[in-house]
């Protein structure tokens, strides 16, 4: 093996080899990114898996972006890596609410229980995916709570109810009120504090 | 190694559960000097039911390991050798069966909620309730979260709340000695 690849070249490489189905391409703090198409997922990921000159054996990650006011709505993440090539690689497809994505399950058995995770909470569904449950929410919850739109307080809340002897759900109420939390950090204020310093140091 | 302790300390009378049962001003060791010789001549001693019952009761609290979360961690510590809960007669149990307290250790979520109360109610009685933690104590850090429950109270009835977040192991060490101060008080053999 001779020098190690760079990310431009890993990038031109697998755009020019996968073709028209890489949207486009990027680096972004020494990350390499792909948008591709959804429908071609399956096809890319076995190419990328078993080329001789890539061989992304691992799948590190399946995860969902919500972008809320952007048309398609959602991002499906999959997160790359080559241990023969000490290389990563980050692709995205997007998807409206709604539109399925082809499960990679029968490329990376790992995604299994990555795109229950995303489907519960973003309610992306996948297609053909051999057990498409929710895998973290409660039996039988509404909604997917990392959607944008989804209220922080949910809907129902439990408590155990003594004539009934059994936890029962009822819609939420809040006896303490929302607070404005203040999210500014003292750190990024002191930053501030000491450029106004510096400033004034200057002009005197 | 050598120096004889007195088997029950001053600190130890007043800080633990033998508070009541040992009147002030009484030498710890003089009592037990006269309860051995009473034991050896007489056979027997005379003491109240319910203070021999709160007493055992109080010395083997045997908990149900239930850690949920981070504040479990800071359980484990209690248990370990630093702190070594087993000289209070506190061994975790892994069956609701054989245990008489459960610490609640962590954040209780909805999902989590049912089981719990499942586990409580198969643990005999008398069994008494250790809420460990901001999460358990009222949801904490995520009361206004969708999957939350605000306060492991709505599901079980708690007898000490233990605040921190996590509380360190000796906060939950004096929080087992408030159990057992509590469980000194109690009154099984009432007369009628």
């Amino acid at each position: 093996m001779g020098a190690p690849r760079t990310l431009e070249d890993l990038g031109r490489l697998i755009a020019e080899e996968i073709g028209t189905d890489v949207l486009s391409w990027s680096i972004e703090h020494d990350e390499l990114i792909m948008i591709t198409e959804r429908f071609s997922i399956i096809r890319i990921l076995t190419y990328l898996r078993d080329s001789e000159a890539l061989q992304f054996a691992q799948l590190i990650d399946v995860c969902g972006v919500d972008y809320l006011g952007r048309d398609p709505r959602f991002d499906v993440v999959y997160h790359l890596l080559s241990l023969v090539y000490n290389q990563r690689l980050r692709l995205k497809v997007q998807v409206d609410e709604g539109m399925p994505v082809p499960s990679v399950t029968s490329v990376y058995s790992s995604a299994n229980w990555w795109e229950r995770e995303v489907f519960d909470l973003f309610g992306i569904p996948f297609e053909d995916h051999p057990d498409l449950r929710r895998i973290l929410t409660d039996y039988g919850f509404e909604g997917h709570p990392l959607r944008k739109d989804f209220p922080l307080t949910g809907y129902v809340e439990v408590r155990y109810d003594e004539l009934e002897k059994r936890v029962i759900y009822e819609p939420v109420k809040l006896p303490q009120a929302f607070r404005t939390f203040d999210f500014e950090s003292p750190w990024e204020g002191m930053e501030i504090a000491g450029r106004a310093l510096i400033s004034k140091e200057a002009k005197s | 190694m050598g120096v004889k302790k007195p088997f029950l300390t001053k600190e130890s009378l007043h800080a633990g559960y033998g508070l009541q049962a040992i009147p002030e001003g009484v030498d710890p060791d003089v009592l037990l000097e006269t309860l051995s010789q009473e034991v050896s001549q007489k056979g027997f001693i005379v003491t109240q039911l319910d203070k021999v019952a709160a007493w055992a009761q109080a010395g083997s609290l045997w908990p149900m390991t239930f850690g949920l979360a981070c504040c479990a961690i800071e359980m484990m510590q209690t248990a370990a050798s630093r702190y070594d809960l087993d000289r209070f007669g506190v061994v975790f149990r892994p069956s609701p069966r054989q245990a008489d307290l459960i610490i609640v250790a962590g954040t209780l979520t909805n999902k989590m909620a049912a089981p719990l109360r499942k586990v409580y109610d198969q643990m005999a009685e008398p069994r008494y309730v250790i809420s460990m933690g901001s999460c358990a104590n009222g949801g904490g850090y995520y009361h206004y979260s969708y999957s939350v429950t605000r306060g492991c109270d709505r599901i079980i009835p708690v007898d000490v709340y233990v605040p921190g977040c996590p509380p360190t192991a000796e906060a939950l060490l004096y929080g087992i000695l408030q159990l057992q101060r509590k469980i000194q008080r109690e009154k099984h053999f009432a007369r009628c």
